[in-house]
């Protein structure tokens, strides 16, 4: 493992949110529907920040190396993540650093993820059990 | 109006076993375009020590976010979710959850604040599976927007 998590780019489109949708059972309407999106303020529908936060955890387990190595998860969402209806849709970059390694040695990443360039995360952090 | 803080400290009984299954596991692991084999392969979850595929990080969601519906829909506790937005989650893993289990969620409350005008709600879930072992601990921190706030 390096010390450095590299920067990741994921695209997020629409159709991501609703295979999301089904597959968590999060049916919320803010996330597939604009009407009701713009109802209650937002800009339009935004991605699940469960979804965005697994984003993270991919780029997490694949830069341990381990698919069962995160031993402690957690974020603030920060910012949504607008999803604008195109074939493009958005991109959530994902990066991290290694802040220290625990008395029990696990290693502990800090991350970060923007969509264009604002970060939609805030104290995000993952613990990574020792090998 | 605020939200009722006699809520914080208390437990609920433990939800009804979720059985996790492996398509289940696979189709979320689709969802997040994650391809790891161990996600999707029982033969390579083997390989590192587990009795079938395990599942990614974030994949207890799929039965905690019910679960505590025993706490956030309780119109005692007076929660308008038509105002909740997500705030915080954080996840503490005794182990993956690998398909096959049986697991039970004991939800509670562990804080309640107000800032601002806006509610904030912390709940936590322990699953469990049904002879107890624990498997991971997740918290949610909701977050009301005040009525001014929109």
């Amino acid at each position: 493992m390096s010390d450095v998590l590299e920067p990741q780019t994921f695209r997020v489109t629409r159709a991501d949110l609703v295979r999301y949708a089904g597959a968590s059972g999060d049916f919320n309407p803010i996330h597939w529907n604009d009407r009701t999106a713009v109802g209650v303020g937002l800009p339009g529908v935004i991605a699940h920040g469960m979804f965005t936060m697994a984003l993270v955890g991919r780029a997490v387990t694949t830069w341990a190396g381990a698919a069962d190595a995160v031993v402690e998860f957690s974020v603030r969402f920060a910012r949504p993540v607008p999803v604008p209806d195109t074939d493009e849709g958005t991109e959530v970059v994902v990066s991290g650093m290694v802040k220290e390694i625990t008395d029990a040695g696990h290693t502990r990443l800090s991350l970060t993820a923007t969509c264009n360039g604002d970060k939609v995360l805030s104290l995000a952090q993952a613990l990574i059990r020792k090998r | 109006m605020s939200l009722d803080q006699s809520f914080v400290g208390r437990s609920w009984p433990a939800t009804e076993p979720y059985l996790v299954g492996r398509e289940k596991i696979r189709e979320f692991a689709r969802a997040i375009g994650a391809t790891d084999a161990e996600y999707h392969d029982p033969a390579a979850a083997r390989a590192i020590g587990y009795a079938d595929v395990v599942a990614p990080p974030t994949f207890p969601v799929v039965f905690t976010m019910s679960s505590s519906r025993q706490i956030i829909a309780d119109p005692e506790l007076g929660l308008d979710y038509t105002r909740v937005v997500h705030g915080d989650q954080r996840f503490t893993y005794h182990r993956p959850v690998v398909a096959g289990d049986a697991l039970v969620c004991v939800n509670s409350v562990e804080d309640i604040t107000s800032r601002g005008g806006h509610e904030f709600i912390t709940t936590r879930t322990d699953v469990r599976t049904e002879s107890g072992d624990p498997v991971v601990t997740v918290w949610s921190k909701l977050v009301q927007r005040g009525e001014e706030a929109k």
